[in-house]
């Protein structure tokens, strides 16, 4: 059926978004609406030794101004990191107290301290600028190495020396003697860029308090609404579960920044039972950079040993992990069980060990960003492989075929255990469609209009369907990574899915139809996918880590498991036969090698009627699952990017760009490359233009697009964009996930064709024009 | 406070607005043409593209003040009974994922070719990826953008 798995169907969510009829939460408008502006802190680092509220109480519309010891004074909790991580030496982490108004100290330039709630938007923006607040200013720090320094400022005084835990994993001695025996040791030190994730949505939140029920109602940017539920609910007292409900409408991209219950949506939601109004906030540009949690920021050192023939012998990792002032909701799982256990990338390597120091600085919060852990590790083990090729005069293609993975299931000794992967098929298949092969004739060409062109690879893994939920939580996990549905047929035979997974972009409303079509073999349009309301959705984990494919869809094949089984009992029961012989298609559920048939609708009808069931059953036809992975799922592959530099200025073209992944099963073509596309570009982004900077008092530099450079269409080529695929082994649709890929795989792929070209190995992300004159002249 | 009347998809409106009132907040706000989004602050995302008078601009930097009798287009005016080519190609190019940036994008891409086929130049790849440079999206990578444009114009 052209709808089904692996049709290449435009998406059923467009029209709406082409004619401006999307909704999003800035679009909300209650009844009698009041608006929300934040008191924000314009210090990194100070005590608050007062504020004064007078003025603002004066304007007219300002309807109340309410500060943070009004809202710990009301019980609201304070917020937390969910993912409990040890230091090596078994103690707990230290994690600072962070409250959604800070109370009597403020660690980052734009830590809330007040807010105001007012009339109109430029009311409460007026207001909150006329809110006086005294403070005792601090020195402050921002870089994480600086941070660990005997002499750095403290940002808590429950993490001595910035430290929130110095955690391992793998074995250091072994490590250690196998670098020491190495025929070649190769050694990097690399940063991994600060980025802002920078959805075109800015975060929004509009709370509605009702006095009489005692009831909230949540709209918000959230990219997991029942983990918000249930984080307000549980952890920040906000309502008990019943009496709070979150709607995450359409939402503008996520990339990971909206993940996280931030200060805005807690403090609104309290606002509106105080001012028994409801409350919007909606983010401007310059509040997302202040606020919105950044991505990556690790200093690394690194040693990869390699025997006489190329083999990995040992590699031996040391990382520094800036988390900013706080400690955001998954910040602790994203540079240890996201990054660390992926350091064996593509390759056989017996020897691994990895520390990371997780450190705490004056900046904005760090969290999960698209890709998260993996492509930091990719970064490494990437750069590594290409560098060391070129130390030991090896094919950079051969010395990772030297030490490719093939023998399935293969576990690593970072705790992994990879189910499946052919890396050789996408790697021939990347260098196929790259033409390589013609890569000396088009350098020569290059060079002939006085232009340097470079090569390079990555061939990345990661990990995605973070998963089983009993692993994870042994790992430190305050949740479970499963995914619920409910597949719900209608009398008449259509169907609406309820899936906890969320869509931001991702095309669920079509793909997850397309999988319902598939298998019941109705028409597409037969089939509404339901999200993001936790009044309509029993529970879920929503969308990040690549995991709405692998585990979302996997809870909806599971609850249709047990659609087709009640189908097939009644039409067995109806026509008589029996239940193995009856087959669903073309909209008729029959008897297989005869004419006894009933139309899909009717064996609907029949659940509800309920005049001819099988003895025992209930009425209906309703199924819901919840599903929990056997293990991680493992997407990998191989990109080339193709560059040229101008000697002359560092302006850096990339010229071509070629992606080769294995997904495992594709549901929609259209929507995965796509999916790729947009990693692939915030890759590029994070190797050429993007950049966090902070000036040493802690004041951010990049808090505009003026500032911080966002991918044009004039920085990005068209991609080529290919598939050499494994099927997934651990769940029922063989899915692996492609959400980050192209994030995680492209930064090395960039940096190594941008040194491959100039001839210099010594260049930092991103690689502007200036970092790149620079390493042609020798960074001098 | 003002009295503006203008123009928008084809109706006449008025109303009084605090001077200071950019037209994006008017669209959204006074008349709840929430169709048109904001993005930025800087003029820099594009989000907020609309057309007055013919010409794509940003509403962000326009004081609805200073558009008394102006002729406004928005995302919501541009389909006329079925979808405008460029909405249509924007669908059948996969050229949007969270829709956010869409409207903009797809009200600056209908000027871009009206100016282009105005002028008889011809719209490459390389001249709409310029040509984008006011309009910022972060999901697609610009990839299906430049193919749903280049499909749109062959339309219109």
């Amino acid at each position: 059926m052209s709808t089904g798995i692996g049709a290449r169907v435009t998406r059923k969510e467009d029209k709406r978004f082409v004619t401006g009829k999307g909704r999003y939460t800035d679009d909300v408008r209650n009844e009698n609406q009041a608006y929300a502006a934040f008191v924000r802190s314009p210090h990194a680092h100070a005590v608050i030794k007062g504020i004064d509220t007078s003025a603002a109480m004066a304007m007219d519309g300002v309807i109340d101004v309410l500060n943070g010891q009004q809202l710990t004074g009301d019980g609201i909790g304070n917020i937390i990191c969910g993912w409990a991580v040890n230091s090596k030496d078994g103690s707990p982490m230290n994690m600072g107290a962070w409250s959604a108004l800070a109370t009597n100290k403020v660690r980052y330039v734009g830590d809330a301290i007040a807010v105001v709630v007012a009339e109109t938007q430029a009311l409460a923006r007026l207001a909150a600028e006329a809110v006086e607040v005294d403070y005792d200013v601090l020195p402050a720090v921002v870089s994480a190495a600086k941070a660990l320094e005997g002499a750095a400022p403290q940002v808590h005084e429950n993490a001595p020396g910035n430290m929130i835990f110095d955690w391992e994993i793998g074995d250091e001695s072994g490590t250690d003697a196998a670098l020491a025996g190495a025929a070649h040791v190769t050694e990097l030190s690399l940063t991994n860029n600060r980025l802002s994730p920078n959805p075109m949505e800015p975060r929004s939140a509009v709370a509605k308090y009702d006095d009489a029920e005692e009831h909230y109602t949540l709209y918000t940017t959230s990219q997991n609404p029942h983990v918000a539920r249930l984080v307000l609910s549980a952890f920040y007292q906000v309502a008990p579960e019943n009496k709070l409900r979150v709607i995450a409408p359409d939402v503008g991209g996520g990339f990971g920044s909206k993940i996280y219950i931030y200060p805005e949506e807690i403090t609104c939601l309290w606002a509106s039972m105080k001012t028994n109004r409801s409350v919007k906030w909606t983010s401007d540009r310059s509040e997302a950079f202040l606020t919105d949690a950044h991505g990556r920021d690790h200093i690394s050192t690194a040693k990869m040993g390699f025997d006489a023939d190329g083999q990995i012998v040992g590699f031996k990792v040391d990382t520094i992990s800036n988390f900013g002032a706080y400690m955001s909701l998954f910040s602790s799982a994203v540079p240890t069980y996201l990054y660390a256990t992926l350091l064996s990338g593509q390759y056989n390597i017996a020897n691994i060990h990895c520390n990371v120091r997780a450190v705490y600085t004056n900046t904005v919060p760090v969290d999960a960003y698209r890709g998260a852990g993996r492509p930091e590790a990719c970064y490494l083990i990437e750069r590594m492989m290409e560098t060391a090729a070129r130390e030991m005069g090896k094919d950079p293609t051969e010395l990772r075929r030297a030490n490719f993975v093939r023998s399935f299931p293969h576990e690593t000794p970072v705790i992994m255990t990879y189910d499946a992967g052919d890396f050789d098929a996408n790697l021939d298949q990347a260098m196929a469609a790259a033409d390589v092969a013609g890569f000396a004739a088009r350098k020569a060409e290059a060079a002939s209009r006085g232009k340097l062109r470079g090569l390079g690879y990555s061939s990345y893994i990661e990990a995605c369907g973070i998963a089983p939920s009993a692993a994870v939580g042994s790992l430190g996990a305050g949740v479970g990574l499963w995914e619920s549905a409910e597949v719900r047929v209608n009398p008449v035979g259509t169907i609406e899915v309820l899936t906890g997974s969320h869509s931001h972009g991702q095309g669920h409303e079509t793909t997850f139809a397309q999988i319902v079509s598939d298998r019941f073999d109705i028409p597409l349009e037969s089939v509404s996918i339901v999200h993001g309301d936790t009044d309509k959705v029993q529970f879920g984990m929503g969308t990040y880590g690549s995991r709405s494919g692998a585990v979302g869809m996997s809870a909806i094949a599971k609850a249709m498991d047990k659609v087709e089984a009640k189908v097939k009992k009644i039409a067995a029961h109806v026509l008589e036969a029996s239940e193995d012989d009856i087959v669903i298609e073309g909209g008729e559920v029959k008897v297989a090698g005869t004419d006894k048939a009933m139309g899909w609708h009717e064996v609907g009808l029949s659940a509800y009627t309920a005049h001819n069931l099988p003895p025992d059953m209930e009425p209906g036809l309703k199924e819901g699952a919840f599903y929990d992975p056997s293990n991680f799922t493992f997407p990998a592959g191989t990109y080339i990017c193709e560059v040229e530099v101008d000697p002359e200025t560092g302006v850096t073209e990339v010229v071509q760009f070629t992606a080769s992944d294995d997904f495992g099963t594709i549901i929609n073509p259209m929507i995965v490359e796509g999916q790729v596309h947009g990693g692939l570009a915030q890759g590029i982004g994070q190797a050429m233009l993007e950049q966090v900077v902070y000036d040493d008092s802690g004041q951010l530099l990049t808090g505009s697009y003026m500032d911080y450079t966002m991918p044009r269409a004039a920085n990005l080529p068209f991609y080529s964009v290919h598939h050499a695929s494994t099927v997934c082994p651990s769940n029922p649709l063989g899915i692996k996930g492609c959400g980050e890929a192209g994030a995680i795989g492209s930064p090395p792929a960039v940096i190594n064709a941008i040194t491959d070209a100039i001839g210099n190995n010594d260049l930092a992300m991103p690689a502007t024009p200036q970092a790149v004159w620079s390493a042609i002249h020798g960074n001098a | 406070m003002t009295n503006v009347t203008m123009t928008v998809n084809g109706k006449s409106v008025s109303r009084e607005v605090p001077d200071e009132t950019l037209l994006s907040d008017f669209l959204r706000e006074n008349l709840r043409m929430t169709g048109t989004h904001v993005g930025c602050d800087t003029s820099q995302c594009g989000a907020c593209s609309v057309h007055v008078n013919g010409r794509s601009i940003k509403s962000c930097t326009q004081l609805a003040a200073s558009l008394e009798g102006a002729e406004i287009t928005t995302i919501e005016g541009l389909a006329n009974g079925e979808l405008h080519p460029m909405q249509q190609a924007f669908i059948d190019n996969h050229g949007l994922q969270c829709g956010f940036c869409t409207p903009g994008m797809i009200m600056a891409s209908v000027d871009m070719v009206n100016r282009y086929k105005a002028a008889g130049k011809t719209l490459d790849n390389d001249a709409i990826r310029h040509e984008l440079e006011g309009n910022i999206c972060r999901c697609t990578g610009y990839h299906n953008i430049v193919k749903a444009i280049e499909a749109g114009a062959a339309k219109m």
